[in-house]
Formats: C-alpha cells, sequence, structure tokens
C-alpha cells in the first residue's frame, strides 16, 4: 500500500456511506452494485473494430468530449472583442504547462497576421549601430529555453470589489505558463552595441508591437539586460497567431501587458516614453486617488482550481484531491498552504514538482472528505518571505480602485452537495 | 559565445523615422505642425465622436475622454485625459499611433494637434482659440501630472513579507460575507462539464 492510501485511510464503508449522500454519487456507485460491469464483460466496439488511420489528423485537437476545456470571454468586461479579454480554463487543466490552443488572449487592436516573410525586428536609439533583422536573422543566435508564466495585470482585477464571477476560469485565468525558445534581449541590444548607452543606471527600452495599438512600453535597461527574452516558439512549437507569432517579448515575473507581442521595435532611451499603456492603463489608483506607476511585478498568488465553481465534486465524500496553482513574480521557488476551513487553520500542500522560478507551480492537497461544508483557500510563499494575503489585508493598503495586482487569497465555499461558489469571508 | 554575431543590416534612417514616433513627456518626439480647437472638433466629430462622443463625453462603453476632475478618490472613478493622464505627450502619441480604433496611423500631424486640442478644450483646460502646436505643446500641463507614484509595495506593504505565517487557530470564527451566485453575472455554461464519470 502506498503512503498516500495511507493518508487517506479510506474504509469501505465511509465509501458508501460517503457515496448514499449525493445523487449523482449514489447513481455512480449503484452501477457497481448492479453486478458485473457491461463495460468489461461485453466486447465494447473500440475492442473489436478499427479506430483512425495516422492521416485522419495532421494536426489534432482535443477529443470532443474535452470541448468544455474551452477559453471563454465575458461580454460585459469591455466594449467589444477586439481590445478585449478571454480565460483559460485552469479549473480543468493539471500541471503547469498551458496547451497554447487555450491559452488566455488578450489584444488592444486584435490578433493580427504576420508572416515571417513580413517580420521585421528594428533595434535603434541610444546603440552603437541601429539594426532591422529578418525573422531569419533572430533563429541564428545563440538560443535559450526557458518556461515563465505570463499573468495579465488585471488577472482578478473584477473580484477587487467583491466576489463577482463564479469560477477560476474567470477570476484567476487571465494566466499562461509556457516553455519558450528564443534569444534573450540582451543578445540582440549587444548586437547593436551599447557603448553609446553610456551608464545602463538611468537608460530604459522602450519595446513596441506591429499591431494598431503598438502596446508600447517601456522596460529599465536593467531588466532588457537581465532575463527578456525574445520568443518564437513556445511548447515546443511555433507562437500562436494570438500570442504574438512569430516573435513575442517574454518579461520573467512582470505583468502581461509588457510581454509585447509581434515585437517590431526596441529603442533604448534615457528615459521612459509614459505611454498610454503605461499611464492611463497599468497605473493602480490607491484610496486617495494618488496611483502607483511601474508597478512591474506579479506577486506571490494562489488559487485552488479543483473543486471550484467550475470543477464540483461529483463524487461524493471520501478521498478528494484539492489541486491549484502558485506562482510568484519575485522569482522565488514558492511553497503554498491550503485550509479547508476559511482560513482558521492551514495545512501545507504538496508540491506537484519543484518549484521553478518565476513559472507555475502545482500543488496538491490529498484529504478524506467527510461531505461536510468547506471553505477552500490556498496561500502561497514564496521564498523572499512574502505571504500571498487575504483580500481585506490588500484593501487596508490599496482601497478598491486599484483594477490591477490583485493577488489575494480566494475563498470557494463548498457545499454538501459537492458544489462550489466564489465567496469572501470575514 | 563571445562577441557580436554580424547577424541584421543597419537600420536605414528612413526606416527608423516610419516606425519610430514615441514622444516623451517633455515633447521629445513631436513633429512640426500645429492644431486648433475648432478644427479639432470637425475633425473629431468626423473620426472619432461615433465611439468617443460628440464632446468626447464616451458612448455606451466606449472611453470617456472627458470630464471625472476630482472623482479619483470616489468609489468609482471616471479616469480620463483631463481627470487621470499625467502627460499630454501620451495623449498625442496614441492618437497618432493607435487611433481611430479600426485605422490607426491614418491622421495627419495637423490632425493629431487639433484633435489633442479639441481633447483639452473638452476638458475645460484651453480656451476655444487654443492652438496646439509642437511649440505652445510645452505650455500645457495637465491636472493629475503629478498623481502618481513609483511602485512603493516593497516599502507599504512591508508587512506581507511575514516569513511565519500563522498556521493553527488563525481566527475563532468564519462568516461568509459576499457571494458571486447573488450578483449572478458568470457566463453560463454548457453543462457537459457537470456529467459525472464512474
Amino acid at each position: 500500500m502506498s503512503d498516500k492510501a495511507k493518508t487517506f485511510a479510506p474504509s469501505r464503508r465511509q465509501f458508501l456511506a460517503g457515496a448514499a449522500a449525493g445523487a449523482t454519487a449514489a447513481a455512480a456507485s449503484a452501477a457497481q452494485a448492479a453486478g458485473p460491469d457491461p463495460l468489461i464483460t461485453e466486447v465494447q466496439d473500440w475492442a473489436s473494430g478499427l479506430g483512425d488511420g495516422v492521416d485522419a489528423t495532421p494536426y489534432g485537437l482535443p477529443i470532443q468530449f474535452e470541448q468544455d476545456v474551452v477559453r471563454r470571454n465575458v461580454e460585459w468586461l469591455t466594449a467589444d472583442t477586439i481590445s478585449s479579454i478571454n480565460f483559460t480554463p485552469i479549473h480543468a487543466l493539471d500541471g503547469t504547462i498551458t496547451p497554447q490552443g487555450c491559452a488566455f488572449e488578450r489584444h488592444h487592436s486584435g490578433a493580427i497576421e504576420l508572416t515571417k516573410q513580413d517580420y521585421r525586428l528594428m533595434i535603434n536609439g541610444l546603440v552603437d549601430t541601429p539594426l532591422v533583422f529578418s525573422y531569419a536573422d533572430l533563429e541564428r543566435f545563440p538560443r535559450e529555453n526557458r518556461v515563465y508564466f505570463c499573468e495579465c495585470a488585471a488577472n482578478s482585477g473584477m473580484e477587487w470589489a467583491g466576489a463577482q464571477l463564479n469560477g477560476a476560469q474567470f477570476t484567476h485565468g487571465m494566466i499562461h505558463n509556457m516553455e519558450y525558445s528564443g534569444v534573450s534581449l540582451r543578445t540582440l541590444l549587444e548586437e547593436a552595441g551599447l557603448a553609446a548607452a553610456g551608464d545602463f543606471k538611468d537608460k530604459w527600452v522602450y519595446v513596441e508591437g506591429a499591431d494598431a495599438s503598438s502596446n508600447g512600453r517601456s522596460i529599465p535597461l536593467e531588466k532588457a539586460l537581465d532575463d527578456v527574452l525574445v520568443a518564437f516558439k513556445a511548447n515546443g512549437e511555433a507562437l500562436r497567431k494570438e500570442h504574438g507569432y512569430p516573435v513575442r517579448l517574454v518579461v520573467p515575473g512582470w505583468e502581461g501587458n509588457m510581454w509585447i507581442k509581434w515585437l517590431r521595435r526596441i529603442e533604448v532611451m534615457d528615459g521612459p516614453v509614459e505611454s498610454r499603456e503605461e499611464t492611463s492603463k497599468y497605473t493602480d489608483t490607491l484610496e486617495n486617488g494618488v496611483a502607483r506607476k511601474w508597478t512591474w511585478e506579479m506577486d506571490a498568488k494562489s488559487v485552488v482550481t479543483s473543486p471550484s465553481p467550475q470543477a464540483p465534486i461529483t463524487h461524493g465524500s471520501g478521498p478528494l484531491v484539492i489541486t491549484g496553482l502558485a506562482w510568484s513574480g519575485r522569482g522565488s521557488r514558492t511553497g503554498v498552504d491550503v485550509s479547508i476551513d476559511g482560513g482558521k487553520s492551514w495545512s501545507e500542500a504538496r508540491l506537484g514538482a519543484p518549484g521553478v522560478d518565476k513559472a507555475l507551480t502545482r500543488f496538491y492537497l490529498d484529504i478524506n472528505w467527510d461531505g461536510s461544508e468547506m471553505l477552500l483557500q490556498s496561500r502561497a510563499r514564496d521564498s523572499s518571505g512574502y505571504v500571498q494575503p487575504s483580500k481585506s489585508e490588500l484593501r487596508e493598503v490599496r482601497g478598491l480602485n486599484s483594477i490591477y495586482h490583485n493577488n489575494a487569497i480566494q475563498t470557494w465555499w463548498v457545499k454538501a452537495d459537492g458544489e462550489a461558489e466564489n465567496v469572501e469571508v470575514s | 559565445y563571445a562577441g557580436t554575431c554580424g547577424l541584421g543590416g543597419t537600420a536605414l534612417p528612413e526606416e527608423i523615422a516610419a516606425w519610430d514616433s514615441d514622444v516623451s513627456p517633455d515633447g521629445t518626439g513631436l513633429p512640426a505642425g500645429s492644431g486648433d480647437v475648432l478644427v479639432g472638433e470637425e475633425v473629431f466629430a468626423e473620426k472619432c465622436a461615433a465611439c468617443h462622443g460628440d464632446f468626447a463625453e464616451g458612448v455606451d462603453n466606449w472611453p470617456k475622454l472627458a470630464g471625472g476632475h476630482g472623482t479619483l478618490d470616489h468609489d468609482d472613478p471616471l479616469k480620463t485625459v483631463g481627470s487621470y493622464w499625467p502627460y499630454l505627450s501620451t495623449t498625442w502619441d496614441y492618437v497618432n499611433r493607435s487611433m481611430p480604433f479600426g485605422a490607426a496611423q491614418t491622421l495627419e500631424p495637423d490632425e493629431v494637434y487639433a484633435i489633442v486640442a479639441y481633447i483639452l478644450y473638452s476638458n475645460d483646460l484651453v480656451d476655444d482659440d487654443f492652438v496646439l502646436s509642437n511649440e505652445t505643446f510645452s505650455e500645457v500641463t495637465l491636472p493629475n501630472a503629478d498623481g502618481f507614484i513609483v511602485d512603493d509595495r516593497l516599502q507599504s506593504e512591508k508587512h506581507f513579507w511575514t516569513s511565519e505565517p500563522c498556521m493553527q487557530d488563525c481566527k475563532e470564527s468564519v462568516e461568509i460575507t459576499m457571494r458571486a451566485r447573488v450578483l449572478d453575472v458568470t457566463p453560463q455554461e454548457e453543462s457537459a462539464a457537470a456529467v459525472p464519470v464512474v
């Protein structure tokens, strides 16, 4: 018997008693109680006939039974669907790598189609030689592979004022986590030569995309030379159109808005441009009306993805896997605590794999659910000593109008019937 | 790998001029040109008002560009060019590069000057005879120019770095204070997800 099974210590009697509590669970165990299972005792079609040939699907999509594992948008959030957001179905995923096909999108003037042939990347400003690269040029530079999360600054933003959207996909799904292949931005800047930049300390780069919105942002040169990537592959294949094909910026740990897609220009400058996306937007208004600017790092955060409102418990009481995601933009490996009583007491969760810097970490807490109500919470810690705060703790500092950077602890109210709801607790 | 790779070509001045149009707060990057409020009103009516309203007050959910003065510390602040934006350069830069929505980069510099002059007028920041140009640009200071502080989380949220969080008996009672179901604004899903797997 494995350690896991010992932890559960479930008895046959507990299993049946728990199952009788819920109608769906009762139906499930009835199938077992009725005698030999025809799915086993009768030869099924798939065990006799033939499946699809290898030429049926040159590039496959998920099986039809998983068709609910898709991006979703919330119509009332934005004026149109072009400058808008959709959400990753994190409630249905496991592990840490986000499938590109359902990884969230955020555009300001739509997902543009830009071929590799038409692609150009310019580096200008305070460099020794302003350069233009073709896509083919970029593939000839020494390459790196790194896994990072990209979280929209507005992830959970609708929840500042209270519990609004009923599902982890909607409250926490402006995030994806991919393995990127590309060239370090440092390599490209050094190719153009940085002697002209003088002292790096007070210098910036301005980065913009090829789309109509341009999405220009200013980044301190120190960060640009540290770990920023100019990426052209994600999860092994070319970037998806909607994620910046053929080239995007990867800015580890920092708010998703700075991950410029369809990257076309990098300018080394004396100061920040103070563009629209770092003045009107992506500034965080405090209670006294003053706003923070340049809130780049995404602080430590976590969420239980199952059970959750879109992933109710359908199996009755007994062994239950509580699982979720944790991450920190401050770079450090993440530990996670889970509470089932609304934060009265906490247990340290098990990480699915060792935490990776500035990347999603999967956590699990395996419990024996007695069928009673739970108030589920998770609390991320990073090795800088930061502990994910409660919503009220965040509001005490920031008020209700920050829009961005809501990394507060999320609560799911799991009811006796296994349904879960987004709630706030005292 | 040491040294440079010798990849890429030198960017030509025409190429840099075509793509490098950003304008900094001190006006660096502005092209020569000018436009006044009255011309701006005409251009705005033709190219902007369908979404942003005749008076820059916004139509439906489209962004309001004027109004909201003094609301930043209210429950639901109205953040516009007049009430919130710190720098006029941003207005010029953004309109020039990314507006009108769906037909970006179709405005001439003089049209952009005129539109920005009209946005200033709509926010009661200039009179109706005001002429905005690369030379008068620096005369304008937006009301919320001093309304921003650099990220201070490391100081103001220092108490979140509490390396030893409470693990047991952290609070006496827990009450539910707010429920998403009461609001009922979540898109409804297809029911496939709710089918239990035996």
